[in-house]
């Protein structure tokens, strides 16, 4: 089994580099060339809601990502804010948010901080069928957790 | 890749045609750019999309924002999208509802159709 580990500062300029890294680790490992765009955003997601909840508690600690292609290729973003994503189904709210944006009509509404918030954990769930938002395995921060199936073959 | 950005008008809209990578490092300029359109006094906006490579969250959200202020002054948002894989993005989170999302500017700027009048056609 093959392993990628990267650590980065949280800072949005740096997403855009773990998606490159992400996408090229996921077609190295196997992953069908029609689901590297879902990954490379899958996993951009992930750490874009990461670097918005080390912003958010002002935490300068850096993100680790981690890739693996054991049987399938699985990508664990692990932030170190409270654990306070861990056990919710990603989907619960970001449904009401996105039923509050539909029916606006020009009111202030909810605040899009908390809006992208919403619309990015609906990406995560409406991209990743192998998706957990649990707490990290030494009990500080939220891991996203998503994986993939590996063969090339097996769409075509 | 870098976002660019640049604008120019068709009748009556502002066409606001994007480059590039919409993420959460380049969204705040998008963001600023639209903005500084609605506060001089643009109505009828139109973000054209079709060379877009990559959007995120964080691009719908600053979209959504720009929606919204438009709408608070009675003007309007119109989205250019001929590319299935952006597309796909608003039909996850269901924001196709929320945009009129058009094929070409033309389309966008006459009124013509959107992708969802033609799915549903």
């Amino acid at each position: 089994m093959a392993t990628v580990r990267m650590s980065f500062t949280p800072d949005p300029a740096y997403v855009r580099t773990v998606r490159m890294v992400a996408a090229a680790v996921a077609r190295r490992a196997g992953v069908a060339d029609e689901l590297l765009d879902e990954v490379r955003l899958a996993i951009g997601e992930a750490c874009t809601r990461a670097v918005a909840v080390h912003r958010r508690h002002e935490l300068t600690d850096p993100i680790a990502v981690a890739m693996s292609d054991g049987g399938r290729f699985t990508v664990r973003v692990t932030d170190r804010g409270p654990a306070e994503a861990a056990g919710r189904e990603p989907g619960q709210e970001t449904a009401d948010i996105l039923a509050q944006v539909a029916a606006e009509t020009g009111r202030p509404g909810v605040d899009e901080e908390v809006l992208t918030f919403g619309v990015g954990l609906a990406l995560l769930t409406g991209l990743v069928s192998d998706l957990h938002v649990v707490a990290a395995a030494d009990g500080i921060g939220t891991e996203v957790r998503m994986s993939w199936p590996i063969g090339r073959r097996s769409g075509h | 890749m870098e976002l660019s950005l640049a604008t120019r008008s068709v009748s009556d809209h502002m066409v606001l045609e994007i480059g590039g990578e919409i993420d959460v490092y380049t969204a705040p300029k998008l963001r600023e750019r639209l903005i500084e359109m609605v506060n001089s006094g643009e109505k009828h906006v139109v973000v054209d999309l079709g060379r877009v490579e990559f959007l995120d969250s964080t691009g719908l959200g600053v979209l959504v924002g720009a929606h919204r202020r438009l709408r608070a002054r009675d003007g309007s948002l119109n989205l250019v999208c001929p590319h299935e894989r952006l597309l796909k993005v608003f039909r996850i989170t269901g924001l196709d509802n929320v945009f009129d999302i058009h094929p070409s500017v033309e389309e966008a700027t006459t009124g013509g159709s959107t992708h969802a009048a033609r799915a549903g056609a």
